[in-house]
């Protein structure tokens, strides 16, 4: 169950819309079910009323549609930013992806997006899910009504969510949260202790899933190149489907690092891969890594900041050491 | 397609030792694009070079693979060779078959195996290689030198000497450097400070030299001809253009218990002070560590008693950017600290001291006039034992020593032996060695004066244990040549402690990006051809800082690093590096990557107009390099995740042919 309710977000759409601050605004409106929402854009007040979505299926980060969409018009774009989505924002606003003054972000805070595949998961047959405190009411087909703890229902990075605080708005709805010590590096530590075999079987495993769908670039805010290593023929890894093993694994490594120390943990690779395939534990490796060698650092935390791994102190740790840092681990 | 001819090098018996390069000149025949392929001894010389250009014009070529040695070593030999035939030079591509080849391979199969892939890895590259042009930069006719010791001075004096204005920054309030703390200089002991103060007084008149004294480097921008350093002056406290140098408030000021570095801590000096009466510059400096007026506030006495005005309390540290053409390290070294050999009871006993601690004892500027006296008790010793090698060639004993030789104590040691019993008769001398090296002009002759003439007792073994006993030193040794343990009641045990480069150096040679060895000494470009270079474009290397050197050694490098600086200077415009990098704007998503990581400043933005597909314009920001900027480093090619930088002669899809070629 979400704090702010929907009618606090269609009132403010429809009110920005009103008074000419936006003529565009982002939001969600209903999908084929209850659980599949879709991002959508706005253009009216009537629309907004009508069709827009608040809820716990709202997990969509619009961050990445503002390149596009700041570049059709010169008029402002309004959008809804849950706290992780702030962290995105910055991070393209640092790498100058969008014109800020083209859009107005307001800030609404989040209680954690349920995990389509969870619900999936757990019950046939869905109809119609309804949250209510704590608890998830599912109707099926034939089971009749399924009621479920919220909290079993979570993915990975709401359960372990980094923070309910909103790094970037023009307004906030509701009250702004804190900056939280999660636990998001449990599962990558786990994988650290695996020998090279289990970890390589654990991936193969994982990645070998992998239909190349493209849905975990597509939605990356950082992934945002004018073209993709991946669609330009003269890169020379230029493919669309992996051929073998080996590729399977190069299209998420090399991704991986592309995104290495831009990547703000925000967690949408993992949301839509429709595979299941727990991507953000590749990208979470990397920032574990940044912030052992280079002290923490968030990406996105604020506009302007310089990732460790494009920066240079005379502090930094020698490449031998970072080497023998990570066998004695 | 290319037509590329490959040139295989003997280098005499040092590639064809290990590789059969006939073979390799036959194997490579058949590679894509090959259409001539020969092997000869001595390609670098001038018949190697003739079969190249005869080559080049007999078979028509567009591209040449020289199988050879390090591209460090000949590329520009090459590259020239191929210009002289009319190729582009950047048309030549080197395979190092030696460095990374021969060299490292016992075996004739494997190594012949290596080198054709290297060979092979290299016809792909020049498969790829487009002809480039050299762009061309200014020279800054400025010199900076840093480092104000015997190698710094010699260096500043001599590129002044040609005309070109140099700067000395010096950490210490006055140059001169630990020459200025020595007694006697071997082997023809002259006097320390008689040969180097005419020195220090020519660097304060001379007009194209200033003096930095009291400051640091703290950042180093541009590239050869063109670096951009800034300055650190740090606060003295006293107007450095108004103190007249006359001392009166030294002898002032209250605060008289501070140890004086100058003389090692072996007496002490005022908070307001001048290290030494040469001084150059001859100014005071206060001492912000123990001036009561800056620690509290209360005093002021100094500023009272100037009658020059000069005293500034509120004095600043300033910052001062200063564009080099070139720059000269010669930070110099110092002894290793004496803390951790316990054996020889540093820690302990006042009378046991460091051979430069010897210096300031004898010294007649030092604290006891001149007259060596024991630090204990101000007697005279009659019983010296001098210790050579603590801490150097030192491999069992790492943590607190050094590997290598400090070269100068078996020198220094042999002159201190021989001025004590000079001027004491009364004194035993002994020094424990491991072995005496004295390769040097007349230097043995000098260690053998000592033993033969002053009677100097040289025991070859080393000493195990001091250990202070009321006013003795009972040293205990062992005498190989005998094959007998020795105890010596002594008076005064001298370490010859060993020395290491300056701890300035490792964060400067960050700032310069300039090589260091594992022991901290900047490398040289080339151990015998660029002794004096370091590998770094721009940046020379003068003194100790390059590797242990005595003081007629040190001259000779300083007056060698700045007649290259001089050959740099004179030079109106450097040629470029043609391999610089270039941006693909239809790639470039504008995200200043690549400017955060360019060293040189060299990446800006520009908002460009683009024509899209469906025939809108569209507005991008996009990167663009600066070609006379760009120094070629390739950082940025790296940093761009959507692959829109690339660097011209090292393209991503030639290394990436380069690394098929080796895997296939």
């Amino acid at each position: 169950m979400q704090e702010i309710k929907r009618e606090v977000l269609v009132n403010k759409a429809s009110e920005l819309l009103k008074n000419g601050t936006v003529d565009r605004v982002f939001g969600w409106k209903k999908g084929e079910f209850d659980y599949d929402i879709t991002p959508a854009l706005f253009t009216t007040a009537e629309d907004i009323e009508n069709e827009f979505v608040w809820g716990d299926f709202c997990g969509a980060n619009f961050s990445k549609y503002l390149i596009k969409e700041t570049g059709k018009s010169e008029n402002k774009v309004l959008v809804f930013l849950k706290p992780c989505d702030t962290y995105s924002f910055n991070q393209l606003l640092t790498e100058h992806r969008f014109d800020r003054e083209k859009v107005y972000a307001v800030g609404v805070p989040c209680n954690g997006m349920l995990d389509t595949g969870k619900i999936k998961s757990s019950a046939e047959g869905i109809s119609k899910v309804t949250d209510n405190g704590d608890k998830v009411v599912i109707e099926t087909l034939f089971d009749g009504e399924i009621t479920l703890d919220r909290n079993e229902l979570l993915p990975d990075r709401c359960l372990n969510c980094k923070s309910k605080k909103h790094v970037a708005y023009d307004e906030l709805l509701g009250e702004d949260g804190a900056v939280l010590d999660s636990n998001r590096f449990d599962e990558v530590e786990k994988l650290e202790k695996m020998t090279p075999d289990e970890r390589f079987a654990f991936w193969q495993n994982e990645l070998s899933r992998c239909i190349r769908c493209n849905a975990c670039r597509d939605v990356c805010p950082a992934c945002t190149c004018e073209k993709c290593v991946f669609d330009n023929p003269n890169s020379g890894v230029e493919n669309k489907a992996a051929t073998n093993e080996f590729e399977e694994k190069m299209f998420h490594i090399i991704r991986a690092f592309h995104v290495a120390g831009r990547c703000t943990d925000c967690g949408e690779c993992s949301r839509v891969c429709p595979q299941h395939i727990p991507l953000h534990l590749l990208n979470r490796k990397f920032i574990k890594d940044i912030d052992s060698f280079y002290g923490e650092y968030q990406a996105g935390a604020e506009v302007g900041s310089r990732a460790p791994i494009v920066n240079y102190t005379t502090e930094d740790i020698e490449p031998g050491d970072a080497v023998r840092r990570n066998e004695n681990a | 397609m290319q037509r590329i001819g490959v040139f295989v090098c003997h280098c005499g018996t040092n590639i064809a030792g290990t590789v059969d390069v006939k073979a390799v000149a036959e194997a490579l025949k058949t590679e894509p694009g090959v259409v001539f392929s020969t092997d000869y001894q001595y390609m670098c010389s001038q018949a190697g070079q003739d079969i190249i250009k005869k080559a080049i014009a007999e078979y028509n070529l567009t591209g040449i693979v020289v199988c050879s040695c390090s591209p460090r070593m000949h590329e520009a030999t090459f590259r020239k060779t191929a210009a002289a035939a009319g190729l582009n030079p950047y048309m030549v591509e080197i395979a190092n078959i030696r460095e990374q080849c021969s060299w490292v391979h016992k075996e004739v199969p494997i190594g012949t195996e290596k080198a054709i892939i290297l060979a092979k890895a290299a016809v792909a590259k020049v498969n790829l290689n487009a002809p480039l042009t050299p762009g061309e930069s200014p020279v800054t006719k400025r010199a900076l030198v840093i480092g104000g010791g015997i190698a710094g001075i010699q260096t500043a004096l001599d590129i002044a000497d040609a005309g070109f204005p140099v700067d000395i920054v010096e950490t210490k309030p006055t140059i001169g450097g630990k020459m200025a703390q020595l007694d006697k200089t071997f082997p023809t002991l002259d006097c320390a400070a008689c040969i180097l103060t005419p020195k220090m007084v020519d660097v304060a008149q001379n007009d194209k030299i200033r003096v930095f004294s009291y400051s640091e480097v703290t950042e180093v921008g541009g590239f050869v001809g063109n670096f951009e350093v800034t300055i650190k002056r740090r606060a003295r406290y006293v107007k450095e253009d108004i103190c007249t140098g006359c001392g009166l408030c030294t002898e002032k000021c209250p605060q008289k218990k501070v140890p004086n570095e100058f003389n090692l801590g072996m007496d002490n000096r005022s908070a307001i002070y001048i290290p030494f009466a040469q001084a150059v510059p001859k100014v005071a400096t206060i001492d912000p560590n123990h001036c009561m007026k800056l620690k509290t506030g209360k005093c002021g006495v100094c500023s009272k008693v100037c009658t020059a005005g000069a005293i500034d309390y509120e004095a600043k540290d300033e910052f001062v950017k200063e564009k080099y053409g070139a720059i000269v390290v010669a930070t110099g070294f110092n002894p290793i600290s004496m803390e951790k050999f316990d054996e020889f009871a540093y820690s302990q006993s006042k009378d046991v001291i460091t051979s430069l601690e010897l210096e300031r004892l004898m010294n007649a500027a030092g604290p006891t006039g001149g007259t060596l006296l024991r630090p204990s008790d101000h007697e005279h010793p009659h019983t010296i034992v001098f210790v050579q090698c603590v801490g150097s060639r030192c491999e069992a004993c790492a943590e607190k020593g050094k590997e290598y030789c400090s070269k100068i104590c078996c020198m220094y040691t042999a002159k201190h032996a021989m001025l004590i019993r000079d001027k004491y008769p009364d004194t035993e001398v002994y020094v424990f060695y491991i072995d005496v090296r004295t390769p040097g002009k007349n230097f043995d002759e000098f260690y053998r004066r000592a033993v033969e003439e002053y009677g100097v007792h040289y025991i070859k073994g080393m000493v195990g244990k001091v250990s202070p006993e009321g006013n003795k030193l009972k040293v205990q040794g062992s005498d190989l040549i005998y094959g007998r343990q020795l105890h010596i009641d002594a008076d005064l045990v001298v370490l010859a402690a060993a020395i290491e480069p300056d701890k300035s150096a490792r964060p400067l040679a960050t700032m310069l990006t300039a090589s260091m060895d594992t022991n901290d000494f900047f490398t040289e470009a080339h151990p015998k051809l660029r002794p004096v270079e370091s590998p770094t474009a721009g940046v020379f290397l003068s003194g100790t800082c390059q590797g242990p050197k005595d003081i007629p050694e040190t001259v000779s490098q300083a007056g060698a690093a700045a007649s290259k600086v001089i050959g740099l200077l004179c030079k109106d415009k450097l040629t470029g590096n043609p391999c610089v990098a270039h941006s693909d704007e239809m790639m470039c998503n504008g995200c200043s990557t690549c400017e955060k990581v360019c060293p040189y400043g060299a990446i800006s933005y520009v908002d460009k107009e683009f024509r899209m597909p469906d025939r809108t314009t569209k507005v991008r920001r996009v990167a663009v390099v600066n070609e006379a900027v760009c120094q070629g480093c390739g950082a940025c090619t790296v940093a761009c995740m959507s692959g829109a930088m690339d660097l011209k002669g090292f393209m991503n899809k030639q290394i990436m042919a380069e690394v098929d070629a080796i895997c296939k």
